[in-house]
């Protein structure tokens, strides 16, 4: 179970990104956090990845406060991050500290199997496309079997053939560990085919405005009636006021 | 694309790219051998390859052309291995701690602004003309490039990948062996490339104002005794020792770092 309760964020410079935020996050959840940009989301996912500290409150992971980062957690960053001196098998095992070595290649083989790169394990980083690059980042995230796994837009840098591909592969690697998704998404459409629940922030200091609940069975059609009225329904809910432009869909 | 397509070509099967860069230089010195021949160069000003090459032979059969390489190359190693190692040490301490930056890197930047051949004099009146004044030299010659290659090199790691190493909970000397050497190496090697150069640019500098042995040496001997095909020698062998550091380099680029857009893929 992920609490977080009550948290403030001040940063040094006396800016108050987030206030008050409480949520409740179940184990096998999936929830978006949306809200235009400067919100605070990437503050809240940092928290509560232990890679920076609420000002007030806490986040709390099977009832303990996070103070650094957690060994059951993964993170996915916009980014790859993949190391580029590292091939990616052994990009794969930096998320495998002090596992024995035989573990660790099986452990390897397992999880680049399932993100479809098994045959590229031999590869360097340069060499990959984008899309192979993010697939190697959630196969480093997923090879520590994490109970929690935390994506800040982490397809947002990819065209929308390959989003949308990397968003049904995430839902059928979901499908059989079952982690606790919190993902933070500029792209509605992506926060309404993965949710079961949207979490609305509106910034100036980063608050949650809305949470909404998003029923529709699995796989989604993002042509449906239904889907549709979520989308505008949710637009509505952000503010998208022309001082915070950037939101909907590029 | 392209050498794909000229590797498989059977009936060309010498590897011309190699080959080529050679035709221009090997020409000249025909070129330069002929006009020696026909007496078109004065002996005195340029002898011929083949003189250079003769005196190659003498000075190898008598044993003095490797006393001299052998002083020479100890004196460039032995200067390069402590520059470099002070070098990489500040570069180090100065890239990862901010306060260490603080404390040392304006003084050294201040001293990286004077030329270090300009302390010769100084350098003399210190050590004498032994050979510690010119190890010292090559020292302060090769700290620098070094210095201040590691330092950026570290500075320039993506904070992205250092983040990554926290959230996997990696230690103060995992991160630094698995993240920040790895990253910072590239840069490393370059400041190796240039502190080779500056390493016997010094040393021919060295040698040849003030020494009793070594390349530099026989150079400057050989010049008064007007053997301008010793001379014409000890310049080439400058240039090879140079050239021969340089392709170190470049294998042990090739070996360790691979997999930066700097190398090509095989
Ligand atoms: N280290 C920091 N110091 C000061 N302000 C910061 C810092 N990091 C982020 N901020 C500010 O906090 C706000 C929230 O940032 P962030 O969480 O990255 O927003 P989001 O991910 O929702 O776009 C932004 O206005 C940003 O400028
Ligand atoms: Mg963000």
């Amino acid at each position: 179970m992920l609490y977080i309760e009550n948290v403030h964020k001040q940063f040094d410079n006396g800016f108050l990104a987030l206030e008050g935020i409480d949520l409740q996050i179940k184990p096998g959840e999936i929830v978006s956090l949306v809200g235009t940009s400067g919100c605070g989301k990437s503050t809240l996912l940092r928290i509560v990845a232990g890679l920076d500290f609420p000002t007030r409150g806490a986040a709390l992971i099977d009832g303990e406060v996070v103070t650094r980062p957690h060994p059951k957690v993964g993170f996915i960053f916009q980014a790859a991050r993949l190391m580029p001196w590292l091939t990616v098998a052994e990009n794969v095992q930096f998320g495998l500290q002090g596992v024995s070595r035989l573990e660790r290649q099986w452990r390897t083989e397992q999880v680049l199997q399932k993100v479809h790169l098994l045959n590229f394990a031999q590869t360097l980083p340069r060499q990959l496309s984008g899309g192979m690059a993010q697939r190697v980042a959630i196969a480093r995230a997923l090879v520590t079997q994490p109970d929690i796994l935390l994506l800040d837009e982490p397809f947002s840098a990819l065209d929308a053939f390959t989003r949308t591909q990397l968003q049904d592969h995430l839902l059928e690697i979901w499908a059989t560990d079952r982690p606790t998704l919190l993902l933070v998404t500029h792209d509605i459409e992506e926060a309404l085919v993965l949710s079961d629940r949207i979490i609305v922030l509106r910034p100036n200091p980063g608050r949650v405005h809305r949470e909404m609940a998003i029923d529709l069975p699995h796989p989604r059609r993002r042509s449906s009636l239904e889907f549709q009225r979520l989308k505008d329904q949710l637009i509505g809910e952000l503010d998208l006021s022309p001082a915070a432009p950037d939101l909907v869909e590029r | 694309m392209t050498t794909t397509l000229r590797q498989s070509t059977p009936t060309l099967a010498l590897p011309w790219d190699r080959i080529i860069p050679w035709a221009v230089p090997a020409g000249l010195i025909v070129l330069w051998q002929i006009l020696a021949l026909v007496g078109l160069i004065n002996s005195r000003v340029l002898p011929a390859p083949t003189d250079v090459v003769q005196a190659a032979i003498r000075l190898t059969l008598n044993g003095e052309l490797f006393k001299h390489v052998g002083i020479s190359a100890w004196r460039a190693g032995v200067g390069c291995l402590i520059g470099g190692g002070i070098g990489l040490f500040f570069g180090v301490l100065n890239g990862v701690s901010r306060p260490a930056e603080l404390l040392t890197d304006g003084s050294i930047q201040m001293i990286r602004n004077i030329p270090h051949l300009a302390l010769i004099p100084l350098v003399i009146l210190w050590f004498g003309i032994d050979d510690t004044a010119r190890i010292f030299l090559v020292v302060l010659g090769v700290f620098f490039p070094i210095y201040v290659n590691t330092f950026y090199g570290i500075r320039a790691i993506d904070p992205g990948l250092i983040e990554m190493g926290r959230v996997y909970g990696l230690n103060r000397r995992q991160l630094f062996s698995q993240v920040i050497l790895p990253g910072a190496l590239p840069s490393i090697l370059v400041g190796l490339r240039y502190a080779l150069g500056t390493m016997w640019l010094t040393l021919i500098v060295a040698e040849t104002i003030a020494a009793s042995s070594g390349i530099g040496y026989l150079a400057m001997n050989a010049r008064e005794f007007m053997q301008t095909d010793v001379v014409v020698l000890a310049i080439l062998l400058y240039a090879l020792l140079g050239k021969l550091a340089d392709s170190a380099v470049r294998w042990l680029e090739k070996v360790t770092i691979a997999w930066h857009p700097s190398q090509n893929l095989t």
